[in-house]
């Protein structure tokens, strides 16, 4: 099983290293949005109860989360890919256990996860971002970044698994990235003046993943931010591991 | 040109038809204008306090233009990733054996952009006034905006048409996406140009979207402000990604088509 994953793994690491697409627009375009929307928003920060005078700190939470998707997506048509070639096909027909193929496929996306993280948080230190938890706030934001990384792989997975198109897994990104935007990314959740827009932030995980990574950088140590960040991580990535292990099943059977 | 029609309405109605056909196409294509206006126009209204901000009618206006113009530039690049799975399915091929003049198929694959934007700019501009938007200009401002996302539609087909029939891969997605994605974003998208940081205000003076997005938003508010430019400068984007959609196109041709 282990030999199973390892290689499963490897593959899925050299897939994504040799198509530069999918690992250069994970690196760089959640940064070129994160420079546009400061700059964009750096008004904002005259708003009353701004938590920052540095729109840079509050929004450096945001590419971790985009990273994210990005490499939930790639790797999701990466595996929509081996189904429509067929490979998926002739994996069934060898003794590897489905339980490997899934998780030596989130090995890419965990790799993809940890060059993503430790990309953002040194941009960040770069451009004058001084993380208020410290060093040991940097390798809890390290942590918490890889675990949300790995929890939206397991639901790129899935869409892979259940659409078995790369197409429809493409067309997913703007869904995934609905959850990105209703929520407290832009700003802090009691400024947001619309009332259905502030409670729809309050209800998306994602905003709690959001204020988790940014407590790090702008607050210092929020027990409660880090609890709620950890504990929605932890629980996305055991609903998508179980509901993509049973769409895999069903895609086996079917093959 | 009759022949040329041909082809483009049958390759026209086919992209429409798998468009409206498939829910894994159609929904992402009118979710994604909309859950960006409802993020901005309402995750942002706050923005209106901000010292300096001054928008007649409203932020959700201010906002409603932006989407629209982005809308209209991803219904294309949406279509420029069927285009890519007409080559990776090898129908594109076949397209090409068959077509008497294979510019029809460009002209086709428009034809389908712009039906696709049509459904999304209706529900936008329904759930845009149900969401209380306020309209400045008169038919002809409101008539002139719709023009110029038209324009804007046409751009971002030619642009992920380029790329598709070039790399004939939809590993080239992002190749469409960002640079679409990046010119919209260095523009003034939330607050007025001269409210951006000096940085980000330098490279949107530069940036032909700001033209678009300003002549935009002053037709919405009914004070219409370098409209002729805005328009000029679509028709300058059009000539310029025509050009590079029809090297694609030879290039597709040159590869076999597939």
């Amino acid at each position: 099983m282990t030999s199973q994953v390892l290689h499963l793994a490897r593959r899925s690491v050299i897939r994504t290293l040799r198509q530069p697409a999918n690992w250069i627009t994970p690196l760089i375009f959640p940064l070129a949005l994160m420079a546009v929307n400061s700059g964009g928003l750096d008004a904002a920060t005259q708003l009353p109860g701004f938590p920052s005078d540095s729109f840079i700190a509050f929004f450096l939470a945001f590419p971790f989360i985009q990273g994210a998707l990005f490499a939930t997506v790639n790797a999701g048509v990466d595996l929509a890919r081996d189904i429509q070639t067929g490979f998926l096909n002739r994996l069934a027909l060898t003794p590897m256990q489905s339980a490997a193929l899934l998780l030596g496929h989130l090995g890419g996306v965990i790799a993809m996860g940890v060059l993503q993280a430790l990309w953002y948080l040194a941009v960040g230190l770069a451009v004058g971002v001084r993380l208020e938890s410290g060093l040991a706030g940097a390798l809890v934001l390290f942590v918490l970044a890889v675990l949300i990384v790995f929890a939206f792989g397991t639901f790129g997975a899935l869409a892979a698994l259940r659409t078995g198109s790369t197409e429809a897994v493409h067309s997913l990104f703007p869904v995934f990235f609905v959850f990105l935007f209703i929520s407290s990314m832009n700003l802090p959740r009691d400024l947001i003046e619309t009332d259905w827009f502030r409670v729809a932030a309050s209800l998306n995980p994602v905003s709690y993943l959001i204020e988790a990574i940014r407590s790090l950088v702008i607050v210092g140590w929020d027990e409660r931010a880090l609890a709620r960040g950890f504990a929605i991580a932890v629980g996305l990535a055991v609903i998508g591991l179980a509901l993509s292990s049973l769409s895999l099943r069903t895609r086996m059977a079917r093959t | 040109m009759r022949r040329t029609m041909d082809v483009a309405l049958a390759v026209g109605w086919r992209m429409l038809h798998n468009n409206f056909t498939t829910p894994s196409l159609l929904i992402p294509g009118l979710a994604f204008p909309m859950f960006f206006f409802v993020a901005f126009a309402g995750g942002l209204s706050r923005v209106n306090d901000v010292p300096g901000f001054q928008f007649p009618v409203g932020y959700t206006a201010f906002q409603f233009v932006f989407v629209l113009l982005q809308s209209a530039a991803f219904a294309g690049v949406f279509t420029g990733f069927g285009i890519v799975r007409d080559f990776e399915t090898g129908f594109a091929r076949r397209l090409m054996l068959a077509a008497p003049d294979r510019r029809g198929i460009l002209l086709g694959y428009a034809i389908g952009a712009l039906g696709r934007w049509g459904v999304t700019a209706v529900v936008l501009t329904v759930v845009a006034l149900l969401a209380g938007m306020q309209v400045g200009g008169n038919g002809v401002d409101v008539f002139g905006l719709y023009a110029l996302a038209v324009l804007v539609n046409v751009v971002g087909l030619l642009w992920a048409a380029g790329i598709a029939m070039r790399f004939r891969t939809l590993q080239a997605a992002p190749l469409m996406q960002l640079p679409i994605f990046l010119s919209l974003f260095f523009a003034p998208v939330f607050v007025p140009l001269d409210l951006l940081a000096d940085w980000l205000q330098a490279i949107a003076h530069l940036n032909p979207v700001t033209l678009l997005l300003e002549a935009g938003r002053s037709l919405i508010a009914g004070t219409p402000t370098h409209v002729g430019y805005a328009f000029a400068a679509a028709v300058a984007l059009i000539a310029l990604f025509s050009l590079w959609a029809v090297r694609g196109l030879r290039k597709a041709e040159a590869a076999g088509g597939g």
